[in-house]
């Protein structure tokens, strides 16, 4: 039994499943990525597993709790969700977004207790948002957003953190400097689930992978295990070489343009 | 990590200043008003029976004055927190025109009844303005759950609708009904009906307070409906309640004073702009600032051009127009 057990889970909109049939495992601390090509259904599991959909069978527990029996409270002190992109209407600054994080322990007519102050330090310190706490949220940049919003997601002090392409507007430096932050906090016992498009980041960062293709898992293991350049050429119908990163050993995945699978199969150079 | 601490305590300060600014300018406002008028009163006059009265009067209308306005812009601020759209005002989702059906029905047919001390009118009035919330609400609804846009959608629609159903009862009516149906739906503060200002003060008061106590919940609103179900808002029962609670504020308000405008879409706008978004800051705020605009609006409506009453409407309207578009033209430029 692990931190999130997702069992058999059908799920889609108006009756129509989009995933299939996902089962897979976290254990607590983990760093996992979900990857697989668009419209595998990752955003669909993602939009499940943080209670948005019910799934039309299956289940889904935290520990040996079903989610969907919990407290809308309970869950959200549970598990947080960043999502790719939320529009915040009104100019509310960044520590006031923080704070919303605190919510599920904030009681009626209260406004934050020693406790919600020092979680939203935590939160603020471990992703390095210090010095934008007080403009507003949308004249922020991409990157001092989304560090802002897993900074909210922190403030919830959560065991799981479900994150929807995290780094999808973000260019390199600050994607590094997100997926560190994710990569400290699973360090630091939080299970972490990530939606990640970029295969080479996804290797570098996640413990386990767990590829989508078709609303069903196509195959999920390291790194290592799930990057082997057939079943991504097969998943994504491109060829790809894979080779191993000379500095940290895992694997990376070379694009070789033009060359989109056909009917027929080309020699796609792999060793 | 000291800065976040000082943050608070600054914003803490900040917004005691804030409500001691606006409770004193809502007395100085209510002073003003009550020794203005076409009867003039002298400050250290005394009383005699005749002036005493007209006091009581100036009194009276500075109160309901004070709730309208104050009631309009928290259904304002409330509305627009959850529709997450700045330009929503208090009448988006029908409601006044519901009130105004069952206004100039009871008007047209002379209907009677009393209820809890309203006369025949405002009963009228609030009867339909809590019709169409439940009809609107109801029709929006989709397996459940009732999805903003579709909310938004049928609000207008409904609005649509009964207003064309006023424009033919009003097409049918006699020379002397007519005068009393514009008036109306001009909005005015002209009521002297004792048991119809203790039933906006309650409505009043204990909306704006349901709206104080879920602060939180309208400021998680304003990340979007996935996004405060993620922190813990159980959205459903907090839309039900919150359009419900804004709905009886608006019922009220414009079932004893007709339909006012501009207030519930300005002063929201305006206080957002003064002492920011936090719903729990705002809605107070909000409160104090729409009742000092409406009440003194309504006291240059009756002092412009005495004997002769300009109806508040047009006052909040002549005011509030230009400086909504100032306001508009402001932020494009941002």
């Amino acid at each position: 039994m692990g931190a999130l057990d997702v069992k058999n889970v059908v799920s889609g909109y108006g009756g129509k499943a989009v995933v299939r049939d996902v089962s897979f495992t976290a254990a607590k601390g983990e760093f996992i990525g979900i990857i697989g090509p668009n419209g595998a259904g990752k955003s669909t599991l993602m939009r499940t597993i943080s209670r948005v959909l019910r799934p039309d069978s299956g289940s889904i527990s935290i520990g040996s709790r079903d989610i969907f029996s919990m407290p809308q409270k309970d869950f959200a002190r549970s598990v947080a969700f960043v999502s790719s992109d939320p529009a915040v209407v009104f100019p509310f600054t960044a520590l006031e977004v923080v704070m919303m994080g605190r919510f599920p322990y904030i009681k009626m007519f209260g406004s934050g207790s020693k406790e919600d102050i020092e979680a939203v330090e935590r939160a603020v310190a471990a992703t390095d948002c210090g010095a934008v706490i007080s403009r507003p949220i949308d004249r922020l940049s991409a990157g001092e957003r989304q560090r802002v919003l897993i900074a909210k997601a922190l403030a919830q002090e959560p065991g799981l953190m479900l994150l929807d392409e995290p780094t999808s507007h973000l260019d390199i430096s600050h994607q590094v400097q997100v997926l560190d932050i994710l990569k400290g906090l699973s360090a630091g016992k939080i299970t972490v689930i990530a939606v990640l498009h970029d295969l080479n980041l996804a290797a570098e960062y996640c413990d386990r992978l767990v590829l989508i293709s078709g609303g069903a898992v196509r195959l999920a293991g390291t790194p290592a295990e799930v990057l082997d350049y057939r079943i991504i050429e097969e998943v994504y119908n491109t060829v790809v070489v894979v080779r191993e990163n000379p500095v940290s050993g895992k694997p990376y995945v070379l694009l070789a343009p033009g060359s989109r699978k056909g009917g027929d199969r080309q020699g796609s150079g792999n060793k | 990590m000291k800065d976040i601490r000082n943050i608070l305590e600054d914003r803490r300060k900040r917004s005691v200043k804030t409500a001691v600014i606006l409770v004193s300018l809502l007395l100085a406002a209510a002073f003003i008003s009550l020794y203005s008028g076409a009867a003039k009163i002298g400050l250290f006059e005394p009383l005699n029976t005749m002036s005493r009265q007209i006091l009581y009067m100036r009194l009276f209308r500075i109160m309901l004055a004070v709730l309208v306005g104050g009631g309009l812009s928290v259904a304002g601020v409330i509305l627009q927190g959850l529709l997450r759209n700045p330009l929503c005002e208090p009448y988006v989702l029908g409601i006044s025109s519901g009130a105004s059906v069952g206004a100039v029905l009871s008007i047209v047919l002379g209907a009677g009844g009393a209820f809890i001390g309203l006369g025949a009118l405002p009963l009228w009035a609030f009867i339909g303005a809590a019709a169409t919330f439940f009809a609107v609400y109801r029709t929006a609804e989709v397996s459940g759950r009732v999805p903003m846009q579709n909310l938004l959608l049928t609000g207008v629609i409904a609005g649509a609708l009964l207003s064309s159903i006023v424009i033919f009862i009003v097409s049918f009516s006699q020379q002397d009904a007519l005068h009393s149906i514009i008036w109306w739906l001009l909005g005015n503060l002209q009521i002297f009906d004792g048991g119809l200002l203790f039933f906006v003060a309650v409505m009043v008061v204990a909306g704006t307070a349901v709206a104080y106590i879920f602060s939180n919940e309208l400021n998680a609103f304003a990340l979007g409906e996935e996004e405060a179900a993620h922190i813990g808002v159980d959205t459903e029962r907090m839309k039900m309640a919150l359009f419900l609670t804004a709905s009886m504020i608006t019922g009220a308000a414009v079932s004893a004073a007709g339909m006012i405008g501009f207030v519930g879409l300005i002063v929201p706008h305006f206080m957002r702009m003064i002492v920011g978004p936090d719903h729990r800051i705002l809605i107070p705020s909000s409160f104090l600032a729409g009742g000092i605009f409406l009440l003194v609006c309504d006291t240059a409506a009756r002092t412009l051009m005495p004997p002769a009453e300009i109806p508040v409407g047009v006052i909040t309207a002549v005011f509030g127009a230009p400086f909504f578009i100032h306001m508009l033209r402001k932020k494009s430029r941002l």
